[in-house]
């Protein structure tokens, strides 16, 4: 039995507002190498012309994987968690998130399709501050198995 | 173009820094009895620290830790990563190329562990350096 289908271009409340802070993009940072003095020292970030330090480009799934759990937890779409594996993931980026950002995320439904016994759930995560600026936006392609035998 | 090949390492401290940091703490990335249990051959790396390994690839050859417009991958492989002091190792090579604005640079990405491919059609939009 498949996802139902009507849920595509659904979309949900805005997510309680994040405050990105400058040690957790450190803490990000270093926790895959990444030793860009931009995304550790406020100085280097303000030569490249941003306001202080900002995260490096796979940051925003910080927000996102936690926020899209309102659409994978959804009773009503009815996802087995159990059986969901990370397919893909896709970000257009109109600038960096950058420490003192407060971001909110707006998920929807981008679209959900049926192939081979699997369903592919994709959700799209609009991440703006909370004064209304975009700042980047996530896609994120759910696989669903199927129940096997 | 073809650009110079990144190597990064990664172990399984690895994987605990970056479940903490990144708040993803699926047992998967870091009990090898819980990965057994659902059909792995092993402890396996988060999707997203590959991803992140890419991405700081494409940062390094963009030459700016901002320059990235777009970037995707689909995960097709896992990253198996064993419990020694070496790890394993995932390899990053990319082919630029241009796109109809002349202000910006496509890069087809190749990410390969112990040979295999562990990411499809990985692609990025960085601004020219």
């Amino acid at each position: 039995m498949g996802l139902d289908q009507s849920f595509t271009g659904r979309s949900y409340p805005p997510s309680a507002p994040y405050q990105v802070g400058r040690e957790k993009i450190r803490e990000f940072a270093t926790a895959i190498g990444a030793e860009d003095a931009a995304y550790h020292d406020p100085e280097a970030a303000r030569a490249l012309g941003h306001p202080d330090v900002i995260a490096p480009p796979t940051f925003p799934m910080v927000l996102s994987m936690a926020t899209s759990r309102q659409i994978v937890e959804d009773p009503a779409l009815g996802v087995d968690y159990s059986r969901v594996v990370h397919g893909d993931q896709r970000f257009a980026y109109r600038r960096p998130v950058t420490a003192g950002d407060e971001l909110v995320c707006v998920n929807s439904i981008e679209s959900i399709n049926a192939r081979g016994g699997h369903d592919f759930l994709t959700t799209r995560s609009e991440i703006s501050t909370s004064a209304g600026e975009a700042v980047v936006t996530v896609w994120t392609m759910f696989v669903v198995r199927g129940e096997e035998g | 173009m073809e650009l110079p090949t990144q190597r990064y390492r990664v172990t399984r401290a690895d994987l605990v820094r970056y479940a903490g940091a990144s708040g993803d703490f699926n047992p998967i990335h870091w009990s090898e009895s819980f990965a057994a249990k659902v059909g792995l051959p092993g402890v396996i790396a988060h999707g997203m620290l590959t991803m992140a390994l890419v991405g700081r690839a494409v940062t390094t050859w963009a030459g700016r830790p901002d320059a990235i417009v777009e970037y995707g991958v689909r995960f097709t492989r896992p990253v198996e990563v064993p419990d020694t002091e070496e790890g394993t190792e995932v390899e990053v090579s990319a082919v630029a190329k241009d796109t109809d604005d002349p202000g910006l640079v496509r890069l087809d990405l190749t990410a390969t562990c112990a040979g295999v491919k562990v990411l499809a059609q990985a692609k990025a939009v960085i601004k020219r350096p």
